[in-house]
């Protein structure tokens, strides 16, 4: 059975000006538990706003999204969500304390949440750093902090919403790394939205590519048959990567024949 | 040691520059009777700490701000954190802070002894007319900053909302609490130099005042002296307390 459904998925935001923007539009998604997904597009396709109605965050203006059957009905501890930035830290608090957080709010004993948020933090590589606040770490040690976070909550899947993209080339080539190891330790499924083809070709399992927006959708899902450890340089990576850039290809000239015609 | 004098020094070279510079305007530009030099002022303010007066007026003074400021304060932060949070109470709420803040607590002065004479209720309701609405505007601007995606992840982690009003908003906002306290208390230090001015039996204001009375410039100016020292180290005391409290993560000093 799909971890998570989206049927037929419509998001409609109304701009400043009265009108509507139709962000996505029947949108069909299923995803796998154990499956590292990533969601692929230009700029402004809609991708963050798949991502922000599993999340919970908004609700569609119309479809289902269901999570093990059951209907999505508002944010919820068993959906962990890494954002793209650091302002969802908390800021007056150590880095074992942003890890322990929701453990905290369960009132999950002193002790033991200690335990789980080192645990995390020794996962994530942050061994050492537990009593920094996160004004005094590094943008890539921030976000190892809030992939602690959520991991330590124990959550049914993570949803990242471009969690590598402020971050300089080589530490995101890093962090990519970790995140296939982690995600290999724990097995938990990954929703991973990125506009990075090569992001995506060296993480996922299945790459969703989308349609340039407005009202886009899935154009194709990319099934990727690399295992663990991934090579750049390797025939069968740049394959898969020549495969999607044309699809992405596509997309952005779409947009920008759009824009020339000077539609949004 | 050398972070010390950076610190330490620079304040203190400031004051000795103001000191001379007073000197200098005193004695050589200005020279006369009306504008008393440091020295004389100084010594003036010995007298008058031995005899009391300056020690009883600064005391009754001190006390009416921070009896003041406290309870506005306490009024305040409430406030702002129910109108930061909540869009109905911020709508009904905007109006009062809106058309009160530009009402100076100095013209509610008229009222204040009016209503409740010249004892110590007119300075206290003054000094929290002074403190609350600056607590509340910058508690409510301070609620009203989170980051979004702050409480986001905090809703994701599961917490309710009374969790998220405990654990992310209040946290988030001391730093503009704070920031609002430090300014109402300025606020409170004009509104009673000018009320004691007005209607008083003691403070600085009626020691100002009634030194005017009699021509003695240099009890008035030993008394705007206190004022400027008090303020100082109020406000210092105050940073210090931020800095305490939020310092470690917020650049708000």
């Amino acid at each position: 059975m799909a971890l998570v459904v989206l049927k037929g998925v419509t998001k409609a935001f109304r701009s400043r000006q009265g009108g509507e923007h139709i962000a996505v539009r029947d949108f069909d998604l299923e995803l796998q538990p154990g499956e590292l997904f990533c969601l692929l597009g230009t700029s402004g396709c809609g991708k963050t706003t798949v991502l922000n109605m599993v999340a919970g965050f908004e609700a569609p203006t119309a479809g289902v999204i269901e999570l093990e059957g059951r209907a999505i009905a508002g944010p919820g501890r068993d959906r962990g969500v890494v954002f793209q930035g650091d302002d969802s830290l908390y800021e007056w608090l150590t880095a074992l304390e942003n890890v322990e957080f929701g453990l905290r709010l369960r009132g999950v004993p002193r002790r033991e949440r200690h335990e789980r948020a080192r645990h995390y933090l020794d996962l994530v590589g942050l061994r050492g750093q537990e009593h920094k606040h996160p004004s005094e770490l590094s943008g890539g040690m921030k976000q190892r902090i809030q992939i602690a976070r959520v991991l330590a909550n124990e959550p049914k899947m993570l949803l990242m919403d471009e969690p590598f993209g402020a971050l300089d080339a080589q530490n995101r080539a890093v962090m990519q790394e970790e995140l296939v190891k982690i995600w290999q330790a724990t097995r938990k499924s990954v929703l991973f939205i990125t506009h990075d083809i090569d992001e995506a070709v060296t993480l996922a399992t299945r790459i969703g590519v989308m349609y340039a927006g407005p009202a886009s959708r899935l154009k194709a899902v990319v099934e990727v048959n690399l295992g663990g450890a991934r090579n750049r340089t390797d025939d069968r990576f740049l394959g898969y990567y020549k495969t999607v850039y044309a699809m992405i290809r596509e997309e952005v000239e779409a947009s920008l024949a759009r824009q020339a015609r000077g539609e949004t | 040691m050398k972070r010390w004098g950076r610190d330490y020094g620079g304040t203190l070279a400031g004051f000795a520059s103001m000191f001379l510079l007073w000197h200098v305007a005193a004695v050589y530009v200005v020279g006369s009777a009306l504008f008393p030099p440091p020295a004389a002022v100084i010594v003036r303010a010995g007298a008058l700490l031995r005899d009391g007066t300056l020690l009883t007026n600064t005391a009754v003074s001190l006390q009416r701000i921070l009896t003041g400021f406290l309870a506005g304060s306490l009024l305040g932060i409430p406030i702002g954190l129910a109108m930061g949070s909540f869009a109905p109470v911020r709508r009904v709420l905007d109006p009062y802070t809106e058309f009160l803040r530009f009402i100076p607590a100095v013209a509610m002065i008229t009222v204040a002894v009016i209503w409740f004479g010249i004892g110590e209720t007119s300075k206290l309701f003054l000094i929290i007319y002074a403190t609350v609405f600056v607590v509340v505007l910058n508690t409510a601007a301070g609620v009203a900053s989170i980051a979004r995606n702050k409480i986001r992840a905090a809703q994701s982690l599961g917490a309710s909302r009374l969790q998220i009003f405990r654990h992310v908003a209040l946290p988030a906002t001391v730093p503009h609490i704070l920031t609002g306290m430090r300014l109402a208390m300025t606020n409170s230090f004009v509104t009673i130099v000018a009320a004691e001015l007005v209607a008083a039996n003691n403070g600085l204001g009626k020691m100002l005042w009634d030194a005017r009375l009699y021509m003695l410039v240099n009890d008035i100016f030993v008394a705007l002296l206190t004022l400027g020292l008090l303020g100082f180290v109020i406000d210092r005391i105050f940073r210090w307390c931020i800095f305490m409290f939020a310092g470690r993560y917020s650049p708000v000093v």
